[in-house]
């Protein structure tokens, strides 16, 4: 089975202040907690992707009609609390395994190296049906 | 038929011979599984360019035994070493058990009981069917490095088990061989629920299924639920052809152009389940309910009361509320809808929220001319798969059943 683990800005429970006012050593931790984390994923055999996207201050949002030209939006946007700051793609056995792993993602070390208590969305993505009997 | 036209043919017909004999040699199923990848890697990339050895299985333990004995010359434990100049000495130089089944032997260790469906069938497929770590990494969409993971913490957890390399005893013998049927049928399952049309950049799954399945029943003729599998399989894979649309959309059975229908899968399919002796089991009934549909000249004059009474069979085999699904189904062309209606009742509890529930309900709704309720459940059955081509079947079902007209689409207001 296959799941998302998706991560957006400032679902952060904690309430630590962004990664941008953390100091230089919490700041390094939360990132090699993240390659660790990843490798092991990959050691574990569970691993698909794991991407962080850049920043919201480089999203844009593009409309169309398909018509005229597409309207684009750019940043900074006041929402962009709910805008995705990275995922996870992982291939596990059970919906249980799959929230493991978003608990140890969310409890990541962060501000004054506190769990950061970041809320994972986990979303199955769509796969093989089950056997028919 | 396995084609020699092929190295890569050749190569997998021939994995599981080379595997049993080094694993008979040096008793280490883990350093041999890796030995022999690296030996089909040399030779798929050497025999199309040098041609292929007079000798190709020879060949190819020869260099896997050399690479085994590498292996372990850079080992530093002195003491593995003692012990394995002692196996040795014990192991016979020529081994005269066929390689049939050394691929029986192979086939139970990899579907072990300590394992996963998800880590047996990887480690299957390298082992025993001769693929590539990427190849089937390419087959179920992970990189390689995770793939490659998962057979070697496959390999570490049979290795730990400690199994000798025979055949299971007969105590645990029907257990065991249930898995390895369990393991191959998730395996064709995975291919035909996967395939859509010709997909050259990945493996067949279901082709491999139907290829693994093969020398068990050649080692294992006169048992009845290895012949039923294999025959449930082909003549499940005989409707392929017919079973997506040009645009890749599924197509049902009722639907399906069966002149596309595979008719030598078919003939072979029947042949298997029809020389069948004793007891029925449930892949035998399963292949029988194929080979009814199969036979059937159209979906309007298939024999429904033999379906029927082969699902109930089944059901009382099995218990599966799956089962009884289906059984609702063939109640339904049998005897009318509400017959099929009746049947669902008592699943709500069993089944809860499931969508083949809401899915067979709505198909059973709309045969009863009910438009709102069919509407309803297409619609809660499509929220609720998670196949996407499942989804856009009951999604345009849903449409269909109940066009939605000018005034009842609520459109949100944009500006």
């Amino acid at each position: 089975m296959r799941f998302m683990l998706l991560q957006n800005y400032g679902e952060v429970q904690s309430g630590a202040p962004p990664i941008t006012e953390w100091r230089p050593g919490d700041i390094k931790a939360h990132i090699e907690f993240q390659g660790t984390l990843n490798d092991e994923l990959v050691a574990s055999g569970e691993l698909v992707d794991a991407q962080g996207l850049a920043g919201p201050e480089q999203a844009k949002f593009v409309v169309s009609d398909g018509k005229s030209a597409p309207v684009i939006t750019d940043g900074p946007f006041p929402e962009s609390k709910e805008l995705l700051a990275g995922y996870r793609l992982i291939d596990v056995d059970s919906l249980e395994r799959a929230i493991e792993i978003a608990a140890k993602a969310s409890a990541a070390p962060g501000y004054n190296g506190e769990p950061i208590r970041d809320a994972i969305e986990v979303r199955q993505v769509m796969g093989a049906p089950d056997p028919e009997v | 038929m396995i084609g020699r036209a092929s190295t890569e043919g050749l190569l997998r017909e021939l994995a599981p011979q080379v595997l049993g004999a080094l694993v008979r040699r040096y008793r280490d199923f883990a350093a041999a599984e890796d030995a022999v990848q690296e030996a089909l890697l040399a030779a798929a990339s050497k025999w199309p360019v040098e041609g292929e050895p007079d000798d190709p299985q020879a060949w190819l333990i020869r260099v896997a035994g050399r690479r085994i004995v590498d292996q372990y010359r850079r080992d530093d434990a002195r003491r593995r070493r003692e012990e394995l100049a002692a196996s040795w000495s014990i192991a016979p130089p020529d081994d005269p058990v066929p390689g049939r089944d050394d691929t029986l032997i192979l086939m139970f260790m990899c579907c072990h009981p300590s394992l996963t469906p998800a880590a047996a069938i990887p480690l299957t497929l390298r082992a025993v069917g001769g693929l590539t770590t990427r190849e089937i990494a390419t087959a179920f969409l992970v990189p390689e490095a995770t793939m490659a993971q998962r057979i070697s913490r496959a390999k570490a957890k049979v290795k730990a088990s400690d199994e000798p390399f025979t055949l299971p005893s007969s105590g645990t013998r029907t257990e065991r061989l249930r898995l390895v049927l369990h393991v191959l049928y998730l395996l064709f399952n995975e291919g035909y629920a996967t395939s859509s049309g010709p997909d050259l950049a990945r493996t067949d799954l279901s082709g491999e299924a139907i290829r693994l399945a093969r020398p068990v029943q050649a080692a294992l003729p006169d048992d009845p639920e290895v012949a039923g599998l294999l025959a449930l399989m082909l003549l499940t894979d005989a409707r392929r052809p017919a079973r997506t649309g040009a645009d890749g959309a599924l197509v049902p059975l009722a639907e399906q152009d069966r002149t596309r229908w595979d008719r030598d899968l078919i003939a072979e399919g029947v042949a298997l389940i029809i020389e069948l002796e004793g007891e029925m089991g449930e892949y035998q009934v399963q292949a029988a309910i194929a080979a009814v549909h199969d036979q059937s000249p159209s979906h309007a004059e298939t024999n429904w009361g033999e379906i029927l009474a082969l699902y109930g069979l089944l059901e009382r085999m099995t218990g599966n509320p799956m089962v009884t699904l289906n059984r609702a189904v063939a109640a339904a062309m049998a005897n009318g809808p509400a017959a099929g209606l009746a049947l669902l009742d008592g699943l709500d509890d069993l089944l809860g929220d499931h969508h083949r529930l809401h899915a067979v309900r709505a198909h059973l709704l709309e045969l009863a001319g009910d438009i709102n309720g069919a509407f309803a459940e297409f619609r809660a059955a499509a929220a609720r798969t998670n196949n996407l081509r499942e989804q856009h079947y009951l999604t345009t079902k849903a449409a269909q059943v109940k066009p939605m007209t000018s005034t009842d689409a609520v459109r949100p207001t944009t500006d």
